[in-house]
């Protein structure tokens, strides 16, 4: 990159990038300015950057898991630190599923004919589209009435066991049921832009590991993956962002102890009385994860991005 | 070849599991949820136990105003979004796809507004928006004007102009990418024969990224009709219904006026809509698959 020689451009446009950066970035760091300010330094609005920052708001979002006592507070309303935990839990086990179901669902369509290949491959494009409303009504219906498991069958006790939830197994209510919409949600996608990286697999290296003696599944799992590990990162990223700042389904889903941090943020915004710098200090606690991701990996997001679009 | 043959099942296998919970958890669901429409349905009760009304919950939202103009608010927002998005994020690409310092770090900067949480970013923006302690009405009475009504009178078009920010960088990202990938000799070859620069974004740039910018407009427009938490959280379809979209129309229907059937057969309507644009996506995508296959084949042929 140091030795790249740039084209000497008019100030104009140095002016132009910084404005448009300042407008990306702007709404972001004034959050994150605001997260440290008192609740009257936010109202009074006295000069911009001319206060005494503190971490009370992070204090009061993070009530439930600190390890001191609070001065400014006597009793922790707001349940952040579980609602983070949840968060973690459904967001990192729903990534990790779609991908390993995502990634061998490509290879299998890119590399395989098959029977029903172009049937699947059509469905995965058009399901697609769905919009995650669209699935509000069935899933909730479905995942409350149809999809449980009666208490006392061993299935039921070991899903119970491993996820916590409390009273019916239904879906509803546990972390497995979010977590399962999530999967099917995001697989489509992943799919999609797996295939584009697959394609471009050469050909010669399987068929190498395969004289080698290799099994299909040895073929994908060390020669294939390895390769398309920026494909992967991609996928993993756009999955976990959407499992992540998901709120609909897992409104609907989810119970008092598996609420995650959106659904924290948007009943504290609907109060008559917003408290502006607990609610940002939140705001910018869901938002750092994706953020540190896109600034280590804005590479990998790019091409992802592009790969999906353009391939179609 | 003896491998091959046994090993037949193989893409069966790698495709199964995900297979069996896209049938699940997406395919059974919306054919629930078909079935589910032509029923009146309350959420107390059990799906086999609700009546059987034929097309009436369909009907009913036909000839309801505010279904209608839920509908249209979700039109404008999506066209006006999107026709602004692509003006905009193509002409920025057009005048930064040069050799400039500091161009990775403004991509990067640039996805940031996608990746953060839809709830975020509409707080953010409700704060901004605030008619005493926002941002643009503090700026706007430090310059001696009034300030603006933003979520009471322009509603929609602040939730626009949100949407606007979040979103542009995407289209940006993907023209940028086709720009760069252009064929280069075209490019020189109308250089050589003295083009203009905004003859070269005319006839030669513009045509030759069309492809990209009919699916990324269309992929767009696709997602702009899935934008619930942004404007949940700024206006919760307010004032009165002049910012519910139709997926913030469905969560109400489904959760405050309990009738399951209406909003399963709203979602109906929905994606239906959203179907006619995919087909119309993917109707594109054969035509130009198609076209460069037999573009191909000549150019072979006079080889």
């Amino acid at each position: 990159m140091s030795d790249k020689t740039y084209d000497k451009q008019h100030p104009a446009f140095f002016a132009l990038l910084a404005a448009l950066i300042f407008m990306a970035v702007g709404p972001i760091v004034l959050m994150f300015v605001n997260s440290f300010k008192l609740d009257v330094d936010i109202i009074s609005g006295t000069g911009g950057l001319l206060f005494l920052p503190t971490i009370q708001n992070y204090e009061t979002a993070l009530c439930d898991v600190l390890w001191y006592e609070l001065d400014h507070m006597d009793f922790c309303s707001l349940k952040f630190g579980g609602a983070f935990a949840n968060s973690l839990v459904i967001a990192l086990v729903s990534t990790f599923l779609t991908l390993v179901l995502g990634c061998m669902a490509a290879y299998a369509l890119v590399r395989f004919k098959f029977m029903g290949r172009d049937t699947a491959s059509l469905t995965t494009l058009m399901v697609r589209m769905v919009p995650p409303a669209v699935l509000l009504v069935p899933v909730f219906g479905l995942w409350n009435n149809e999809f449980c498991i009666g208490k006392t069958t061993m299935v039921g006790e070991l899903i119970r066991d491993m996820f916590g939830g409390r009273g019916d197994i239904c879906l509803a209510g546990t972390h497995s049921g979010i977590i399962l919409i999530y999967v099917a949600m995001n697989l489509p996608f992943v799919i999609w832009i797996l295939q584009s990286f697959i394609v471009q697999v050469p050909h010669s290296l399987e068929e190498a590991a395969r004289m080698d003696g290799a099994n299909p599944f040895q073929i994908f799992f060390l020669v294939v993956l390895p390769i398309i590990k920026p494909g992967l990162a991609a996928a993993a990223i756009f999955t976990f962002r959407i499992a992540w700042n998901e709120y609909l389904l897992a409104s609907a889903l989810s119970d008092r102890d598996t609420k995650t941090v959106p659904i924290l943020i948007v009943n504290n915004m609907s109060e008559f009385n917003v408290e502006w710098g607990v609610i940002m200090a939140t705001g910018m606690l869901l938002a750092i994860p994706p953020i540190i991701f896109t600034l280590l990996a804005s590479r990998q997001i790019i091409t992802g991005m592009t790969a999906g679009a353009v391939k179609g | 070849m003896k491998l091959a043959r046994a090993n037949r099942l193989t893409p069966y296998v790698f495709m199964a599991p995900a297979a069996v919970i896209m049938v699940i958890a997406l395919l059974y669901p919306l054919g629930y949820m078909v079935y589910g429409s032509f029923r009146a349905w309350d959420p107390s009760q059990n799906i086999s136990e609700t009546e059987f009304v034929g097309l009436k919950n369909y009907i009913t939202l036909w000839f309801d105003p505010s279904f209608r103009e839920s509908l249209g608010v979700t039109l404008k927002f999506a066209i006006s979004v999107v026709a602004v998005e692509m003006v905009l994020g193509v002409g920025l690409a057009l005048l930064l796809d040069r050799n400039i310092r500091g161009m990775s770090i403004l991509r990067t900067l640039f996805i940031l507004p996608m990746m953060i949480a839809p709830v975020v970013v509409g707080l953010m923006w409700r704060y901004m928006y605030h008619p005493t302690v926002g941002t643009f009405n503090r700026f706007l009475k430090s310059i001696g004007l009034d300030g603006v009504d933003w979520l009471g009178q322009h509603a929609l078009l602040s939730v626009i102009i949100a949407d606007i920010w979040q979103w542009t960088p995407f289209i940006f990202i993907l023209t940028l990418a086709a720009l760069q990938s252009l064929p280069q000799s075209a490019l020189e070859a109308a250089k050589i024969d003295g083009a203009g620069g905004w003859q070269q974004i005319w006839h030669i740039k513009l045509p030759l990224m069309m492809p990209v910018l009919i699916v990324t407009c269309l992929l767009r427009l696709i997602d702009a009709f899935k934008v619930l938490e942004v404007i949940l959280v700024m206006t919760e379809g307010g004032p009165g219904l002049s910012t519910e979209i139709l997926a913030l129309r469905i969560s109400r229907t489904a959760t405050e006026f309990r009738e399951l059937g209406v909003a399963a057969a709203m979602s109906n309507y929905l994606l239906m809509l959203l179907l006619l644009l995919t087909v119309a996506m993917f109707a594109f995508n054969k035509i130009q698959t198609a076209r460069a296959a037999r573009l191909r084949a000549a150019v072979q042929e006079e080889d």
